[in-house]
């Protein structure tokens, strides 16, 4: 007993110095500055926001602390920690979990400067966050697919052409997002109507967005709902033989833009310097950084998208109403459910 | 202290000499102490749910008995009941034929087959979608049209079948070494067969074992989120993930918790009934003859064939799927080797910190539902389990909520994660500890007593060290599971720590599943020495 836990504390004591002498960082960027900056929550991965915040740190000299994490695990946690948060600034995938966090009052007014440097469609009305770049909803397929053969709109999947061959996610907050804009623009009994259809067609259930996409490479099925960059990312990747193409449907919502938005947390002691982080994500530099990485669209006006986005983002639909609404995210669970999507 | 002791040792003392031997003691109050501050601890994500559902009960009874919780509840109740039949019936035969028989490479093959315990569900999963896909290598290799289908049920019942059924294997291999031999002896000389003899004298002295490790593996199941989602089963934490998503609504969510809990409940009374109706006493505590090994003769060409199945496609199959990726991720140079070694650093330190105490904490336990049995020990026993039984996501958030309410410096330190994984874990350590003390007659307890020693000094110096394997089987199995854990480590971790799994959440969360495949195999490598351990000393007789 003594023996063992003597070797447990000598391993873990050789653990500790080979971890201080080669603990990771938070992406393998430059050196870190000394001064401790601003806590950041990111529901982004590193290798999707590393850049732009090795950029901030090297702009501000401060040395950004980052917690990784699921998008929706992050905002729950947010709200278990409400006024105790040590986060300045939380970094959201998905608009409903800023939504929520929202909803609660948790987070600061951003000053007008900051807001102004989107559009107003893809800010809070009520100015508790800004969107930093959006994705694209479209339709993937594969080489069994001619173009020709694709609808103008997802809502056309319901045919016979599509039974069994269309892969969605409906667990995934992309799609129930979408489905929420349907709701939106026309109406509870279309959005019902369209998800019993796909049901009744046998589209096929993926847990997200990445496995539709490997389920198309691997001809599992042949058209799926996805956004738009992983399937640019994987084309950056593999090469122009990658078997997944891009589709962007004029009709029925099926570009809808999806945005990746950013908050400051009331609760934080660092205001000004977390204004300034969200000042820095939507700085040109950093903005262009989004879009040559991981191929979404940057929001800041004036700046270019990266020349694999072949439809620029005026041809993209915007939600119209307020997608971060967690009350209508909470309806169309409910709708899902009954149509027996979920 | 020792008045204090002694004083409650009388007051017990009537009322104890009518039920049983073992109840005639009070614990010490140290150790008492100790089980209640535990079992403060461990409840902590229950109480949460609690709360949380106290302060809002019209839509939180709305959830929890919502005709769609009846369904999901039918469905993850069917999920680990299959679990755990397979389990048992994989679990069984080979603890027989590596403890039992002369198996060629008997020790070999019961190390193999309990290695599929390091592969973390998550990673088990997309690597069966890889192989045995719809398009996975399988289908290239038999270069057939269609395979049926692996999503839903049945996939979800495969995999966690692969990956949980060590579980079972660990104490049914130690239960059999510890089967007086004299006894089957009786049974063969007075004329019965090898399969009557396992059938009558055998099998009800596996019973305890079987429940124990049943359990977990069905509690495992029912809290388990990287299989169900990966293979598209609805089960019950797969609709506490979509009703956090779709509301943040904590309420509703802890609804579904409570609901879980009590099904938790369910289970731990089933295992206790069949534990404590198929009891058998104890054998007389002198060095058992070690047992004659059957002859398999010709039977042992059918048994290695089904080792070698199994080691197969639960262990070779994913393995060198991990290595074929960890391949083609270094020639396309995605993968850093030093960053790898800071991240098992970080790994192996959580691992072992989680070790050390859920191992301690799961000896205090052990101690008082073995030695003191009474309704306040099995309470604290039965609610240390809830922490098992919930997905690793709402212990976490549990714990949020108080760490930042009452120790908001311990918050998100490595001392808190530590905690939540030993909180998580505990039951995998009390299991083995509570075999161990079994086996240790409270005589010699009792003698030193009798030479002067008090209470709390013989379980320091007599108790604890008698049970030095059962400890070191325990904590083995806790911190195998620590280094996989995901959610909760994600949550409470130290800003900017990452390990092993979480690289490995990094990577696959966005498909970049060649550059997961080091840190996968990494944590792998680490999780087997223990594993070996364990498996040795089911092998061994100490």
């Amino acid at each position: 007993m003594r023996v063992a836990l003597s070797v447990a504390l000598a391993a873990t004591a050789t653990a500790l110095g080979a971890c201080s002498a080669t603990s990771p960082d938070s992406g393998g960027g430059p050196p870190e500055p000394s001064e401790q900056g601003i806590t950041l929550y990111s529901g982004r991965i590193p290798s999707a926001i590393g850049g732009a915040i090795d950029m901030y740190e090297a702009k501000a000299d401060r040395d950004v602390q980052v917690r990784f994490g699921d998008t929706g695990d992050l905002a729950a946690t947010l709200v278990e920690e409400g006024d105790n948060s040590p986060a300045d600034v939380f970094f959201a995938q998905e608009p409903g979990a800023i939504g929520a966090v929202a909803a609660r009052g948790l987070l600061a007014k951003l000053p007008r400067d900051v807001l102004d440097r989107v559009p107003p469609q893809y800010r809070d009305p009520e100015g508790g966050w800004v969107g930093i770049t959006g994705r694209a909803r479209c339709i993937a397929y594969g080489p069994d697919v001619s173009r020709s053969e694709l609808p103008p709109s997802p809502l056309d999947l319901t045919g016979a052409r599509w039974k069994g061959r269309v892969g969605w996610s409906p667990a995934s907050d992309s799609l129930q997002q979408y489905v929420t804009a349907l709701r939106l623009r026309y109406g509870d009994d279309v959005a019902s109507d369209w998800l019993e259809g796909m049901v009744a067609n046998d589209a096929v259930d993926y847990p997200d967005n990445v496995a539709i996409r490997d389920a198309i490479a691997n001809g599992e099925i042949e058209v799926g709902l996805i956004n738009h960059y992983y399937v640019a990312q994987a084309i950056a990747a593999e090469g122009p033989d990658y078997p997944v193409s891009v589709y962007f449907p004029p009709a029925g919502l099926g570009s809808l833009l999806l945005l990746a938005s950013a908050g400051v947390l009331q609760s934080s002691d660092r205001k000004e310097e977390a204004f300034d982080f969200l000042r820095s994500l939507l700085s040109p530099e950093s903005q262009r950084y989004f879009t040559s990485s991981s191929k979404e669209y940057p929001l800041a006006e004036g700046v270019k998208p990266d020349p694999t986005l072949t439809v620029p983002l005026s041809g993209i639909p915007a939600p119209r109403g307020n997608l971060n609404d967690i009350t209508q995210i909470q309806a169309t669970i409910e709708l899902m459910q009954d149509a027996g999507a979920l | 202290m020792e008045a204090g002791a002694g004083a409650f040792g009388d007051a017990a003392a009537p009322r104890g000499r009518r039920s049983s031997l073992l109840s005639r003691r009070r614990p010490p109050l140290v150790i008492l102490l100790a089980g209640v501050a535990i079992g403060a601890c461990v409840i902590l994500p229950a109480a949460y749910l609690v709360i949380v559902v106290a302060g809002d009960l019209g839509p939180a009874l709305d959830t929890a008995l919502d005709s769609r919780t009846a369904g999901v509840v039918g469905r993850t109740l069917g999920l680990a009941a299959a679990v755990t039949a397979t389990s048992i019936a994989i679990a069984l035969p080979i603890a027989w034929l590596t403890v039992r028989t002369d198996l060629p490479g008997r020790r070999l093959w019961a190390t193999l087959c309990t290695l599929p315990l390091v592969i973390p569900t998550y990673v088990g999963a997309y690597l069966f979608v890889a192989a045995l896909g719809p398009n996975g290598l399988l289908r290239d290799a038999l270069g057939v049209e269609r395979l049926p289908s692996i999503y839903g049920f049945s996939g979800a019942w495969i995999v966690l079948t692969l990956f949980t059924y060590p579980l079972v294997l660990l104490p049914l291999r130690s239960a059999l070494r510890r089967i007086d031999p004299q006894l089957e002896d009786a049974a063969r000389a007075m004329g019965r067969g090898p399969f009557q003899t396992f059938r009558s004298v055998v099998m009800p002295q596996l019973w305890p074992a079987l429940a124990a490790g049943g359990l977990l593996v069905a509690l495992f199941v029912m809290s388990d989120f990287g299989a169900v989602s990966i293979l598209r089963f609805d089960s019950f934490t797969q609709e506490i993930y979509i009703s956090y998503k779709s509301s943040f609504d904590r309420t509703a969510t802890a609804g579904l918790g409570i609901v879980l809990v009590v099904l938790m409940l369910a289970l731990l009374w089933i295992g206790s009934r069949i534990r404590s109706a198929r009891a058998t006493h104890r054998l007389g505590p002198g060095p058992a003859r070690p047992p004659r090994p059957y002859a398999l003769g010709a039977w042992r060409w059918p048994a290695l064939a089904s080792c070698s199945a199994l080691v197969l496609i639960a262990l070779v199959l994913p393995v060198g799927v991990l290595v074929y990726w960890a391949s083609q991720g270094i020639s396309a140079g995605s993968t850093s080797l030093s960053l790898a070694a800071g991240l098992a650093a970080n790994s192996l330190m959580t691992g072992i910190g989680a070790a050390i105490a859920g191992g301690l904490a799961a000896l205090v336990i052990a101690v008082l539902v073995g030695r003191y049995p009474g309704p306040l020990t099995r309470t604290i026993e039965r609610a240390g389990h809830a922490g098992y039984a919930l997905p690793g996501i709402v212990v976490a958030l549990a714990l949020v909520f108080f760490a930042t309410r009452a120790v908001p410096i311990l918050y998100q330190t490595l001392a808190m994660l530590i905690f939540a994984l030993s909180v998580h874990y505990l039951p995998l350590a009390i299991g083995p500890i509570g075999a161990a003390l079994a086996q240790v007659s409270p005589r010699v307890e009792e003698a030193a007593r009798g030479l002067g020693r008090g209470p709390t000094e013989v379980f320091r110096t007599v108790t604890a060290p008698l049970l030095r394997g059962g400890i070191l089987a325990g904590a083995a199995l806790v911190f195998v599971h620590a280094i996989k854990e995901l959610p909760a480590t994600l949550i409470l971790a130290p800003i900017g720590f990452r390990t092993l799994a979480t690289e490995i959440w990094n990577q696959t969360s966005y498909g970049f599943y060649e550059a997961s495949a080091i840190p996968a195999l990494i944590l792998l490598l680490i999780a087997a020495p223990p594993l070996y351990l364990l498996s040795e000393r089911g092998t061994v007789a100490s």
